[in-house]
């Protein structure tokens, strides 16, 4: 039975690999692989909008991979590389929205909610704190 | 009392935001066009029937136009390929093309089969100039004013009703 069950995950897993095209190594250099993987994973295929362009076997993502290696074959920095793929696709197509414009909101908002809801509980637990025992037995809350 | 309506109200303001976002008209599948109101990526490209002669962004200024991506493996292009014949005869609007990730001998039969709605395509065989487009699907329709600027794009197959809808109130407003 486990074996069963291990060689049907090992299927699930080869056969998405079997789907991935272009997927040999592009460059000799190890540093400029990594550089060109990492940047391929951070990018959202536009197409097919719930995957990377490194999953993807659409066109527009193989097209998107193939302008990636001719940019970093260029010289080009990762910034550069996003403001190319932003300029004609918009923020969207970065995974990881860069920290600038409207996208700050989405960076900050959990830090506002954190605090904003820590105040409200030492509030809550202050005023609490101060109320007589037997009337903060009797009342279910503050109520004033 | 007062103290009970505020969550209240932030509640309203989160459910309104969140609406928004739920609402018609916002089809999370469809990417605004990032070069709206700006100047259309510039290009040039060997013309699909004449590889000799080439189309590009000069071609398009001093007319308001149509760019339309399509391609023979793309369902949606056959589909509003009837419309765009229709358009093309009715001589209402100029139609150029963008021919995106083809093959050429099986767009020119496509053209041959169904009539040839395009002034010109351009053959963009390695899908080049559909990333500068900022193009995420075929088929896609750009409008293009005289002065060469992007006014709107619509995506998916194009018919009489969207025609109506979308292109011919945004062409009035170019030629007042």
């Amino acid at each position: 039975m486990i074996c069963r069950i291990i060689s049907s995950l090992a299927l699930t897993f080869f056969a998405a690999s079997v789907f991935a095209i272009d997927s040999e190594q592009a460059f000799n250099n190890p540093d400029l692989q990594a550089r060109y993987e990492n940047l391929i994973a951070e990018v959202r295929c536009v197409t097919c909008q719930n995957q990377n362009i490194k999953d993807s076997n659409a066109f527009i993502a193989a097209d998107l991979r193939r302008e990636i290696r001719r940019m970093i074959r260029e010289g080009l920095n990762n910034n550069e590389i996003k403001d190319f793929l932003v300029t004609r696709y918009g923020d969207f197509v970065l995974y990881r929205p860069r920290y600038e414009g409207k996208a700050i909101i989405l960076w900050i908002a959990p830090f506002l909610f954190f605090v904003f809801g820590g105040i409200a509980v030492v509030r809550v637990i202050r005023y609490r704190a101060n109320l007589p025992i037997d009337e903060a037995l009797d009342k279910d809350g503050p109520n004033q | 009392m007062n103290r009970y309506l505020i969550p209240l109200f932030v509640m309203i303001a989160m459910i309104s935001f969140l609406l928004l976002g739920l609402g018609d008209g916002r089809d999370p599948s469809k990417l605004p066009s990032q070069y709206i109101g700006k100047p259309a990526p510039d290009f040039n490209l060997p013309m699909l029937t004449d590889l000799s002669r080439t189309l590009s962004t000069s071609t398009l200024k001093g007319q308001v136009s149509l760019v339309n991506i399509w391609a023979t493996w793309c369902v949606g292009c056959r589909v509003e390929h009837g419309f765009l014949m229709e358009l093309a005869n009715s001589e209402t609007i100029p139609i150029y093309a963008i021919n995106w990730r083809d093959n050429r001998s099986d767009a020119l039969n496509f053209l041959g089969q169904l009539g040839n709605p395009y002034i010109a395509s351009g053959f963009d065989r390695d899908g080049r100039v559909g990333i500068d487009w900022g193009v995420y699907g075929a088929p896609e329709t750009f409008l293009i004013n005289n002065k060469g600027i992007v006014v709107y794009r619509f995506t998916g197959p194009l018919n009489r009703i969207f025609w109506e809808q979308e292109f011919v109130p945004r062409i009035a407003e170019i030629e007042n």
